[in-house]
């Protein structure tokens, strides 16, 4: 099986509450480290998983192409993942503001319609944006089914998924029959939210993503990393959104500390109103 | 006509909660508007929403439950109709369908705003990103513009009297894509408690209450009648159900009053409860990040400070 994973680089998400805004109205990340966004890289992890047999993570059974769309900047992040053991790599070069989440969907529709993949798989929502919005533009462009808010996945053969999407208060179990789009909530990497075709039903993961040894990072540094114009995937990038300016949300003040559950109580009844 | 199309949201033949907050947005930004309800039962479901102002209400009755044989139907009634908006409540199910939607219309798609802003008839959409931590205002630039809107902030609409013609519309012909994807069951959790996304109080614990987080919290939740929710470590460790988890990729809640009990207050955590009215804090370490958004803070062993809470709550009420 071939998947395609879509990876975005964002500011360190453990450390969002410290961006501020620019003289000119900009969201403003610097002093934040740039990483892939978590849930992408939970997306690469299932690829992972959907192609090889646990009890043997070394041998590929299939293909893992990782692509992201960003400057040169972003290649660290590709190397990285190259590492962990995707195949190769795609870089569409552009910056965050030449995209919007319809242009990205229409440049990896048109990998999509090079590569041929069986599935391709992001993540939910990315980090910075949250728009939640690319994988199913996609799965539309494609004319594929989607499978959103994956927290496991259980192949059937490499013919269909049957997806646990996680909504509100309950599963909802999908079955998409491939090639189709699933976009992965942090859930897919606990130990058994991936049944592929090759792991034994028995075999538990680690819980997480996996790291790199150090000899795969060096090994990576042969694998293949594509450039790609946006140009040449995406003629007409015209935007069909763009942000106008942003703000900081007024911050919650950290109110008052009380000194015994009595003086809570009464507070909560005569301050705040609320018991 | 021009104007903005609701997209309803039913399950079982019965219109959900969530539909009234795109209801919401449709009177917000003003001008005619008209909803669509697609499924089984939709006439049924239609005449539920008569009494909100439309200015008629568009039932398709189709047994579709999957976003690829309901994006066609959306898509078309809206070009049928020539509407310039279409609205849906950012709910799992409006996230699913909404973009889909956007690609058939050509449209751009503003995902998950909490404000609108209409100045000299072009909107201006705020939405929260970076967890929160920023809003920015996105313009769409298309003619046809498709919209989510976060349920927590824009509150329900209430029925306004009179009654809106419904109108019968037959669904999209299925795309190859309808038949590649089929829902198969949904398990629901088996909880009395009212819904996170919509109680008025939630109390919420952390992974430090272990083996006795029922223990503890349900005692609690009982005596405010209030939901129970959970941080991620509490639930990865299987002292609560998943489906209880508050935050990023749990639920966003925003009720009158959240008490988080033995929960550090994580960026990912805080998230999903920033929006609550008066935010409580049961913590042992005074440092806990959790303090720097709670009104008010109690430093304590929360083993004692809860069931000292019950009793007080019980005695004082
Ligand atoms: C991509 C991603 C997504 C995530 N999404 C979410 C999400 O949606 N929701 C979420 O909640 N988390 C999420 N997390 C996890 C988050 O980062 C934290 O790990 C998690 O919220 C911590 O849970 P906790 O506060 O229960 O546990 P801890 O961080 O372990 O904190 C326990 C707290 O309990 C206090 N405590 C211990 N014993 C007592 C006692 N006896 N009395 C009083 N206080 C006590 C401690 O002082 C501490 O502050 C996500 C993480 C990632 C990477
Ligand atoms: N610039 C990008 N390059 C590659 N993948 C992206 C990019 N932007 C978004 N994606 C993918 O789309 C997912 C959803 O993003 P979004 O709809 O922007 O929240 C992300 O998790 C990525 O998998």
């Amino acid at each position: 099986m071939k998947i395609l994973v879509a990876v975005k680089r964002v500011a360190d998400p453990e450390n969002m509450n410290k961006i501020k805004l620019s003289p000119q109205g900009k969201i403003d990340t610097t002093g934040l480290e740039p990483k892939a966004s978590p849930y992408d890289e939970y997306a690469l992890e299932t690829a992972l998983r959907l192609t090889e047999n646990g009890t043997n993570t070394k041998a590929r059974l299939g293909e893992v192409v990782v692509v992201t769309f960003g400057p040169k900047e972003t290649e660290p992040m590709l190397r990285a993942m190259l590492g962990t053991g995707a195949d190769r790599a795609i870089r569409v070069d552009s910056t965050d503001e030449a995209l919007d989440g319809d242009v990205v969907a229409r440049g990896l529709k048109a990998l999509v319609d090079s590569e041929k993949p069986d599935v391709v798989l992001l993540g939910y929502q990315q980090a910075e944006s949250e728009s939640n919005a690319v994988g199913q533009m996609l799965a539309e462009y494609l004319g594929w089914p989607q499978a959103t808010f994956a927290g496991s996945i259980q192949s059937q053969d490499d013919k269909a998924f049957v997806v646990g999407r996680e909504i509100e208060g309950a599963t909802a179990e999908l079955k998409v029959t491939l090639p189709a789009v699933v976009t992965v909530l942090d859930k897919i990497v606990k130990p058994k939210s991936v049944q592929s075709k090759h792991t034994p039903a028995t075999h538990t993961y680690s819980d997480g993503v996996r790291f790199a040894a150090l000899m795969a990072i060096m090994a990576a540094k042969k694998k293949p990393l594509a450039e790609m114009k946006l140009s040449d995937l995406v003629p007409d990038a015209t935007l069909k959104v763009r942000y106008a300016s942003a703000e900081l949300p007024p911050k919650r003040a950290a109110g008052s500390k009380v000194k015994d559950v009595k003086e809570l109580v009464t507070k909560l009844k005569t301050e705040a109103k609320v018991v | 006509m021009a104007g903005t199309l609701v997209v309803a949201e039913i399950a079982d033949g019965k219109v959900k909660k969530t539909t009234q907050s795109a209801i919401t947005f449709a009177r917000q930004v003003g001008g005619p508007f008209a909803v669509v309800v697609v499924g089984s039962g939709a006439a049924g479901a239609a005449k539920e929403l008569a009494g909100f102002g439309a200015q008629k209400v568009i039932a398709v009755d189709s047994p579709a439950l999957v976003c690829e044989k309901l994006a066609p139907t959306v898509a078309k009634v809206a070009k049928d109709g020539g509407f310039d908006t279409v609205v849906v409540t950012a709910s799992s199910y409006g996230k699913d369908l909404a973009p889909r939607v956007a690609v058939k219309l050509g449209a751009g798609y503003a995902p998950d705003i909490n404000l609108v802003k209409v100045d000299g008839g072009k909107k201006l959409y705020r939405r929260p990103m970076y967890a929160g931590n920023a809003f920015g205002w996105l313009e769409v630039t298309t003619p046809v513009q498709v919209v989510s809107v976060r349920q927590t902030e824009f509150p329900a609409a209430e029925a306004s009297g009179g009654a809106s013609p419904v109108e019968n519309a037959s669904p999209a012909p299925d795309e190859p894509a309808a038949a590649r994807a089929e829902h198969l069951k949904l398990v629901t959790g088996s909880s009395e408690r009212p819904d996170l996304g919509e109680a008025r109080v939630v109390v919420s614990g952390g992974r430090s209450l272990k083996e006795q987080f029922k223990q503890v919290l349900e005692p609690l939740a009982d005596a405010l009648g209030a939901a129970i929710g959970a941080s991620r470590a509490a639930c990865d460790a299987g002292y609560a159900a998943p489906e209880l988890q508050v935050g990023q990729t749990g639920r966003t809640v925003a009720p009158q009053l959240y008490i988080a009990v033995g929960i550090s207050g994580a960026i990912q955590h805080i998230a999903g409860m920033k929006g609550s009215k008066v935010i409580v804090a049961i913590n042992k370490d005074p440092d806990a990040p959790i303090f720097q958004i709670a009104d008010y803070g109690l430093v304590q062993d929360l083993f004692v400070a809860v069931p000292e809470l019950v009793t007080e709550l019980k005695s004082r009420s």
